[in-house]
């Protein structure tokens, strides 16, 4: 293990946080709030582990491999998540460290399960930065340094696969540098696209900016207690719509770009995505239909349900705890599929879904005929077995560190439904859950230690497990 | 500027490293998925799995906006295809690895015209060269030719015996009447440009430049001028081995060519007349003492395997045979060999390596004056580069005295020769750049595009 490559890169993710940090202290500068200072506390201070780190381990070789690569996009996660919840604390509107730090991890896996029982109490600064969180977790914080640090690493491309999401992770342009470049110009130009829809749709600049925030990172968090029920049925429709876009790959948007639209349709994740929103949406419609007085109410309100739930976003124009059985079933199926892989969605992923579906499938037929051979196919080209045998093998740990987070918190005395709807929500980055937790609800009345396996446990999610399990693992620090 | 390479084998390998690193963007295409797991792994890459040679492959690389195309699979057919397919679709400049010995005569040039290709490489005619070049010139370790044969880099290693151990460089020049120029010497690892007091040891290796002339008196005064090398034993029969021993006896020498492979023996018979061929394993030192390996003036040792070479070279060298090369592949290998004291080796991979970043930096830099050729020597520590002054350099007619004075010369930087016309000049500080002159350039650390690189900014 090369350590100090490891402790120098996390060095640069102490520093782009400093940075980040200054951002929601000029929000605070606008709004003349106090909390400013905390942030500007929090931010020197996440210098000065920055410079500590940078100073003290000046790599010998920048080689690293795709140990190193686990080991920085793990710890860089969990020191951002502690930085980032400094000014929670020191601000003193979230004084409970476990509170803070949850709130933090929910920002920045783009979860959006809340801890605040009042959101609209908190301060513009904080607000800001919540969702913040949200958009920079959403596209990932060092394919975000990589693209504006020149040659973060030799071999850069096990971190890029460390922190991107998906079963296999493809370069858009030759270059590391080059992807992460155009992958956030993309993700920046879809966000504004969104603030100005809101705007024109009449929202207020701050909530346009905090929303647009929260649905390009599938997060969640919102400014109002009854998160986007308020607002006029335009601006739930440009949610719904942006969510679901979020939900897509970012590869196909690149292919649109440089005019390879057929290419781009022809995929097969995307039209199985859009299937399961289109039959879900229909299922729940007819199933709700009888609690609404409209058609475009009940169209509307399953629509978003569907999209929020689907791409893991959690945002919610109604209190769908209340909504028949069938349908609070459906978006329960819902939370563990998940977006497309290259997205900012969390879940299993569309693409792995589909493997997994397929390989059973090959498995029932080699039963029929044992001595068949075939291959499983996905976007036109047969998958190879490596790839398939990583899928089982995410699918079996991801099960069982879902089973792992619910039974931790069981001891909680809030009924089974809660408990593993909030474990299923935390896990795959969806938020709120059901019962307790539900869109009108929030974490508050968990313990300290269930909020800190909840928040591992979306931490867990958002980089798909296996990063952090083998960074905290000893084997992969112990010199042999 | 954006690079396709096809075929991830070893020499394609050694192309997408060498391009990764002069800073293009590089996609990298191959059949199997394994080769292509490996490079995205360690370059910074893109990679597409594929046939090359199947439109859509080409497609998904980006053959439509791509400035130059490699194909290095091992097949030529699919080579020429696949160059072919990728210029219809647009790419700007094909290259293509033909090495087919029948490709690679008078209809090489028809191939290229009705292909479009701008280059075709031939790794193994190309070792053939070099491995005729040492062979004419036995007493150095690696020579390269710059234009067009009028001048000549030598590398040397200084043995114990040497008159030049414990010299100054300035009582070199006094002392023997050459007109010569020692441009690099590599001690212990470390490259050094020297100046006039430094002072040579044994054990050091030494990059000479000089007119070929002046290089025989040199080395006729040193006393190290070995002889052409006119009877050659080849071990393995590989396609280098029939390109090098056509050479060979064109030049009039006698070569005899030890291969395992009875059909392959039969093959060569009939292609090279003059060479003796024996069918048997030449690993066995019996087989190799048989044939006389007492008395033949050089042994060159190119089976397809790097350790084999290396170790029958060996026993080679202890046999007290004048000169002895080995084809070493794997350049980790060839380090291990140079410790074992084997101090010729050749490597194909490097060559084409060589060739191809010319191309490519060629092709960067059109405007002003282009390099002509491109050397890695001292183990890939520096490159000696050729380039073509043209109308557009702006330091013409300014003597190097007054242009490191005004300009400054990038340190690690060495102008080595001026060819002027048929002259050779080793330039001193009173020669200046014309215009249409051949310039060579050492240059230790930085990579040049053109000539006024070597100019600090």
């Amino acid at each position: 293990m090369n350590r100090r490559m490891v402790f120098y890169t996390v060095g640069r993710i102490a520093l782009a946080t400093a940075l980040l940090l200054l951002l929601p202290a000029l929000v605070s500068l606008i709004y003349r709030e106090p909390c400013g200072w905390s942030f500007l506390v929090a931010a020197g201070l996440s210098l000065a582990v920055a410079a500590a780190l940078t100073f003290l381990s000046r790599p010998k070789s920048q080689v690293i491999y795709a140990r190193e690569g686990f080991a920085i996009v793990a710890l860089g996660w969990l020191l951002t998540s502690l930085l980032g919840c400094l000014p929670f604390i020191l601000s003193g509107e979230v004084p409970s460290f476990f509170d803070a730090f949850f709130e933090t991890v929910s920002g920045l896996t783009t979860t959006g399960a809340s801890i605040l029982t009042n959101v609209e109490a908190l301060s513009h600064g904080l607000l800001f930065w919540r969702s913040f969180t949200h958009w920079i977790g959403g596209m990932g914080v060092l394919i975000f340094i990589m693209a504006i640090i020149p040659n973060i690493a030799d071999r850069s491309i096990h971190i890029v696969r460390a922190e991107m999401p998906g079963p296999v992770v493809g370069k858009l342009v030759p270059r590391v540098k080059d992807t992460a470049k155009i992958l956030y110009i993309i993700y920046i130009a879809m966000t504004l696209l969104e603030i100005a829809f809101l705007l024109f749709g009449g929202m207020p600049l701050f909530e346009s900016v905090v929303h647009a925030f929260g649905t390009a990172g599938t997060g969640g968090f919102g400014v109002k207690a009854d998160s986007i029920a308020g607002y006029s049925p335009y601006l739930q429709w440009v949610i719904t719509v942006f969510m679901l876009l979020f939900g897509v790959n970012f590869n196909l948007y690149y292919l649109i770009l440089i005019r390879r639209t057929r290419t781009a349709l022809r995929s097969g994740e995307l039209w199985c995505y859009l299937g399961i929103v289109a039959l879900s949406t229909g299922v729940i419609v007819c199933n709700i239909l009888p609690q609404f007085g409209s058609a475009e109410d009940a169209l509307r309100h399953s629509a978003f349900q569907v999209a929020s739930i689907l791409t893991t976003t959690g945002y919610a124009t109604t209190d769908f705890n209340l909504w028949p059985d069938l349908s609070r079933a459906i978006l329960f199926v819902l939370m563990f599929i998940g977006g497309c892989a290259g997205s900012t969605a969390g879940g299993l992923k569309q693409s792995r879904a589909i493997m997994l579906v397929k390989t059973v499938g090959r498995e029932f037929k080699r039963m029929l005929h044992p001595r068949s051979v075939s291959s499983v196919r996905f976007e036109g080209k047969p998958v190879d077995e490596a790839t398939l045998g990583s899928v089982s093998t995410y699918f079996a740990v991801y099960m069982i560190c879902l089973f792992a987070v619910f039974l931790l918190i069981s001891p909680e005395p809030f009924g089974f439904e809660t408990n593993l709807s909030a474990a299923v929500a935390c896990f795959n980055n969806v938020g709120p859950g059901f019962g307790l937790v539900g869109p009108v609800g929030s974490y508050s009345a968990y313990s300290g230690f269930s909020k800190l396996v909840l928040s591992l446990a979306m931490l867990l999610g958002r980089l798909e497990i296996f990063p952090l399990i083998l960074a905290l693992s000893p084997g992969s620090w112990i010199k042999k | 500027m954006k690079i396709i390479i096809v075929g991830c084998g070893k020499i394609g390998t050694t192309i997408v490293e060498n391009l990764v690193k002069e800073g293009h963007d590089v996609v990298a295409v191959d059949r199997s998925p394994e080769a292509i797991a490996e490079i995205s792994n360690i370059y910074d890459v893109m990679c597409v799995c594929g046939n090359g040679a199947d439109s859509d492959t080409l497609t998904e690389a980006g053959a439509e906006r791509c400035d130059l195309f490699v194909a290095a699979t091992d097949s030529d057919e699919t080579n020429m295809l696949s160059c072919f397919l990728a210029r219809r679709m647009g790419t700007k400049h094909t290259i293509a690895r033909i090495r087919k010995p029948e490709y690679n005569d008078k209809s090489l040039g028809y191939l290229c015209q009705q292909l479009e290709l701008s280059m075709a490489i031939n790794p193994e005619l190309q070792t053939a060269h070099e491995l005729y070049n040492i062979l004419k010139l036995p007493s150095a370790a690696h020579i390269e030719t710059f234009a067009g044969g009028s001048f000549e880099l030598v590398e040397l290693w200084l043995k114990s015996d040497s008159p030049l151990d414990g010299m100054a460089l300035s009582e070199l020049r006094r002392r023997y009447a050459a007109n010569f120029l020692i441009c690099a010497v590599q001690r212990e690892n470390e490259l050094v440009i020297p100046s006039g007091n430094f002072v040579l040891r044994a054990g050091d290796r030494i990059a000479l430049t000089a007119a070929p002339h002046e290089i025989q008196k040199l080395l006729r005064q040193l006393g190290i001028l070995q002889k052409q090398a006119r009877n050659v034993m080849i071990l393995g029969g590989s396609r280098t081995a029939q390109y090098l021993a056509r050479l060979l006896l064109t030049g009039g020498n006698s070569v005899k060519i030890i291969e395992r492979d009875r059909d392959r023996c039969t093959e060569l018979c009939s292609d090279l007349p003059g060479a003796v061929l024996i069918q048997g394993d030449g690993a066995k030192q019996e087989v190799l003492l048989e044939e006389g390996l007492h008395s033949v003036d050089a042994f060159v040792a190119l089976t397809g395997s790097d350790e084999e070479n290396i170790l029958i070279s060996i026993y080679a060298a202890s046999q007290k045979v004048p000169k002895v090369i080995a084809k070493v592949n794997r350049s980790e290998l060839a380090a291990m060999a140079d410790k074992l004291g084997l101090d010729c080796t050749v490597s194909p991979k490097k060559t084409v390596a060589g060739i191809l970043t010319r191309y490519a930096r060629a092709l960067h830099n059109t405007e002003g004056s282009s390099v002509e050729s491109l050397y890695r020597i001292m183990d890939d520590r520096a490159e000696m580069l050729e380039f073509r002054v043209s109308s557009g350099f702006p330091y013409v007619n300014i003597p190097i005295v007054e242009l490191q004075k005004n300009y400054g010369l990038l340190p690690g930087v060495l102008i080595a020769g001026i060819i002027r016309g048929r002259r050779t000049i080793i330039p001193t500080g009173a020669d200046c750049i014309q215009p249409r002159d051949r310039v060579i350039v050492l240059s230790a650390d930085r990579r040049l595009g053109e000539l006024s690189d070597i100019i600090q900014h």
